[in-house]
């Protein structure tokens, strides 16, 4: 008598076959429609798609795309300022009002005209509410109280806007474009209003748009959906539909992009781009970008406080090896807080890794036998690898650095209360004007611990400079293009000389893409990012 | 909660008038011993989130916020108040049916959970039974057949499928099941163009996708599902055949075996209704604590198949101080968790010879 061998083999047969049941699906065809665009990218940062709110990097891609801003970058000139939902405007004589007259003939998604009562709604919403990038408008001296008289309408198709401060004129259109210039479309945005709260519920996941896009959905982690808009003031963009999804995984990204699953890979690693190559259904491009990463020194620490130890660590930096070794392709050198490619930008790189140098420089302060310092870090790529290149570079010099990597979410709260040592920390314009980055890497007021100005920088790491400060405020306010620009090539000049600043480091962003895909705009900030112009 | 004794059944007595006092009582003793589990849960996984050196202020307003947005939104979550003021206040919350906002989405926690969870128990519940409907009869054979060629097969592939990293079986398993042989459509629930074809009832896509009678979009589907419901699977499977075996072992040299033996019974009786009879009472836990642990979510996996299940979710949440997202995800799981032991206890009283007596 033996053990039923048959029946046991029958069971497992049955067992296999279910499960291989489901194989038996027929091939899989991997192509994405003519007229759909899809991209494979990280779209967990997004935790609101209101224009009064958005500041993270994904939202303002897609609050871009579907958002006309009152001045605007257009993809097909992205250099050049020019009107959004805005046709003309005109300065007044002491540069203090500035009266737009709107396009004609413009719709919302919805179908209901844009008008001057909507844009002069629309900026008034971003005072009032006050979320975080509001500061890019409260700093022309708005506030909840006085906003109803400065931003005003004149007619259905004129307003006009009235700053408090000296600002340059230039300096407030360049701010009227970034993602808070977005104008809304008021009767809808009313109409789904809970408790007066002008809407800020249901834009949270809702469009009131007139840009080339609407929103059809936005699962978080999953997908956002975006539908062409047909009455688009520049036509009908070639894609119907443009799809980002949520892909953390870079190895499956590539996967799906070389299936033709996805058409453009937005976040694949240095290796995944290398692996990429000898593929000829994909191409690589290459889009510098106006993120900044920097070193800075907490002045607070005994040491870093002496200005000469700040110099001396611009000399402990190894630049060069950096950008041509794991940074190849990613970062290009660059050493002042204001992005190459941009207008005003000062290109000069005066340090480079010279031990001798700022070894001298640290005996003269008093430190010749060096100091001990921590290193707070992200803990990313390329965070981590910067962080041992400099530990290294700076044991040379007899500065023992110990690197703590954490994660955002820690780092940054421990840098607003200035309880780091040397940071690494990544920076990137909120809008595309000089002064976004000097007002946080140079323009610090009131130093004191009280003053509590923790979005600024300079703040964080102590410190303020009356002459930096003074140069910045001037650069600020010039009405004059052109000495407005010179002012800002000293002002950065000076900043690289004085500053617990180390800029070392400007992005490229690399993505790839399948051959067929062309019209892709990616400019240098987060929110030049531009669907509309795509073809396949 | 897991059961792992016996209690003996009680005798029958003259009480029987006393027997929906009995229940009342069973029944408020279950109740009390939730209500406490829920408590501690939600208590420890509330001081943790508190405790971390993450601040969840700055996950809403984003690290360059200044300090009037930061503060006022600082109050608005009520972090101004004593912890345990914060605690009370959120459990009455919870109480009412209200887990607060997800950071994250910006939508309600428990609109979230709906979402993201049957995406989790789609794929949980198929692995487990693609785990018991194979490893089961694995476990079995590998047992009878000690020593022989079958059970070294076994226990190798079950040290495989146990000690495998899932996140690279799963890249493997795409790159060649994808990517070489295209059998299977590559990461996510659905391909693009298919999604948000049929209307949401369950979550669960297959469920949905029947009821509306689409049955392309039930294809495509079950397509997403096979690899990681493979993967998955392979997990369990092994887990399940292991323990088997070794139930199976112990069983097979019980003297009760070599009495039904030499009762003259078939061997297939004496194997599948004397000896697996009594395996059968340890294997429900033992499924069932896999099927807990699969519906915790595995984060891993849904990361390589961009899966948006409840692991994935739990852990964005944690990575942006979502502390409504993670304490109501939490209780989520930690209410399968107890549900399924529950289940688990009911089955194993129906199963057990003891207990049926």
């Amino acid at each position: 008598m033996t053990f039923n061998w048959k029946r046991t083999a029958f069971a497992l047969g049955v067992g296999a076959s279910l499960s291989l049941t489901a194989l038996a699906v027929p091939p899989v065809q991997a192509e994405t429609p003519p007229n759909m665009l899809v991209m494979g990218m990280r779209i967990d940062d997004i935790i609101t798609l209101d224009p009064a709110e958005v500041f993270e990097l994904s939202a303002g891609e897609i609050s871009a795309n579907i958002y006309d801003r009152v001045m605007m970058f257009e993809p097909e000139d992205l250099t050049t300022l020019v009107g959004g939902v805005v046709e003309s405007w005109q300065i007044s004589d002491d540069g203090k009002t500035i009266t737009f007259k709107m396009r004609d003939g413009l719709s919302f998604h919805s179908g209901n005209p844009v008008r001057a009562q909507d844009a002069v709604y629309s900026l008034q919403r971003v005072v009032k509410l006050n979320k975080t990038p509001a500061f890019i408008f409260t700093q022309f001296g708005w506030s909840a109280d006085n906003v109803d008289e400065l931003i005003q309408v004149i007619d259905d198709q004129n307003f006009s806007i009235t700053i408090v401060e000296d600002f340059s004129p230039g300096l407030v259109l360049n701010a009227l474009s970034a993602g808070v210039g977005s104008v809304v479309d008021m009767k809808l945005v009313e109409e789904n209003a809970v408790d007066g709260d002008m809407g800020y519920a249901w834009l949270k996941s809702n469009s009131a748009g007139s840009g080339a896009f609407s929103l059809q959905e936005w699962k978080s982690n999953e997908t956002v959906t975006l539908n062409a808009n047909p009455k688009y003031r520049h036509g009908e963009p070639a894609m119907q539909r443009v799809i980002l999804r949520h892909l953390p995984e870079p190895a499956a990204q590539r996967l799906l992009l070389e299936e033709g699953d996805i058409d453009i890979a937005r976040t694949l690693t240095p290796d995944q781009i290398a692996g990429l190559e000898g593929n000829d259904d994909i191409v690589v491009e290459l889009h510098p970008k106006a993120t900044l990463i920097y070193m800075a020194a907490n002045t607070t620490h005994e040491a870093l406080g002496n200005p000469q130890v700040q110099e001396a660590l611009h000399y402990l930096i190894d630049y060069e090896g950096m950008a041509n070794s794991f940074l190849k392709g990613q970062f290009d050198v660059h050493q002042s807080f204001w992005p190459a490619g941009l207008w005003a930008s000062a290109d000069d790189k005066p340090y480079s890794l010279d031990i001798e140098r700022g070894k001298e420089i640290l005996a003269a302060a008093g430190h010749g036998d060096g100091f001990s310092v921590t290193i707070d870090s992200l803990n990313t790529s390329p965070y981590m690898e910067i962080a041992q290149s400099l530990q290294q570079t700076l044991g040379q010099a007899g500065i023992e650095a110990e690197i703590v990597p954490q994660d955002g979410s820690a780092l940054w709260p421990k840098y607003r209360a200035r309880r780091h040592g040397l940071i690494l920390a990544r920076w990137s314009p909120d809008y595309v004007d000089p002064h976004s980055n000097a007002d946080s890497f140079a323009l610090n007021p009131d130093n004191s611990l009280e003053a509590q100005l923790t979005g600024v920088l300079a703040w964080r790491n102590a410190w303020a400079d009356p002459g930096v400060t003074a140069l910045a405020v001037a650069a600020r306010n010039e009405v004059d293009l052109e000495r407005r620009e010179a002012l800002y090539s000293a002002l950065q000049r000076l900043h690289q000389r004085v500053s617990p600043f180390a800029i070392m480091f400007q992005q490229n962003e690399q993505l790839a893409k399948r051959n067929n895909v062309e019209g892709f705009v990616s400019g240098s900030n987060f929110d030049l990012v531009f669907y509309r112009n795509v073809t396949k | 909660m897991a059961v792992t004794g016996v209690k003996p059944s009680k005798p029958r007595g003259p009480a029987s008038a006393a027997a929906p006092v009995r229940f009342l009582v069973g029944l408020l003793r279950v109740l009390s011993s939730l209500a406490l589990t829920f408590i501690g849960l939600t208590a420890i996984t509330f001081l943790i989130g508190r405790v971390m050196p993450l601040d969840p202020v700055l996950a809403i307003v984003g690290d360059r916020a200044p300090q009037d947005v930061y503060n006022a939104v600082y109050l608005q979550l009520g972090l101004d108040q004593p912890i345990y003021v914060q605690y009370l206040r959120y459990m009455g919350d919870v109480l009412s049916g209200d887990f607060g906002i997800s950071i994250q989405t910006a939508r309600p926690v428990i609109d979230d959970v709906m979402h993201f969870f049957p995406a989790t128990l789609e794929l949980a519940t198929l692995a487990t039974l693609v785990g018991t409907i194979l490893g089961i009869p694995m476990g079995v054979l590998a047992a009878v057949k000690r020593g022989q060629l079958v059970d070294h097969a076994v226990r190798v592939l079950g040290l495989i499928g146990y000690s495998m990293p899932v996140f690279w079986l799963g890249m493997v398993a795409l790159l060649v099941f994808y990517a070489r042989l295209r059998w299977v459509p590559g990461p996510g629930r659905l391909d693009v163009f298919y999604e948000g074809l049929v209307p949401h009832v369950t979550g669960l896509l297959l469920v949905d996708s029947a009821l509306a009678g689409d049955w392309t979009v039930f294809k495509n589907a079950v397509a997403h599902l096979v690899l990681p419901t493979a993967i998955l699977g392979t997990f369990a499977l092994a887990y399940i055949a292991r323990m088997t075996r070794s139930f199976m072992l112990d069983q097979l040299s019980q003297e009760y075996v070599l009495a039904a033996r030499v009762k003259g019974l078939s061997e297939t009786a004496v194997i599948w209704r004397h000896a697996f009879g009594n395996v059968l009472v340890q294997l429900i836990t033992i499924i069932g604590l896999t099927y807990a642990s699969l519906l915790e979510g595995s984060v891993l996996t849904e990361t390589v198949f961009s899966w948006p299940g409840i692991g994935q979710y739990i852990t964005n949440a944690l990575f942006n101080s979502d502390m409504n997202a993670v304490i109501g995800g939490t209780i989520i799981v930690g209410t399968c968790f107890v549900g399924i032991n529950m289940l688990s206890d009911v089955l194993y009283r129906m199963v057990d010879p003891r207990a049926r007596a």
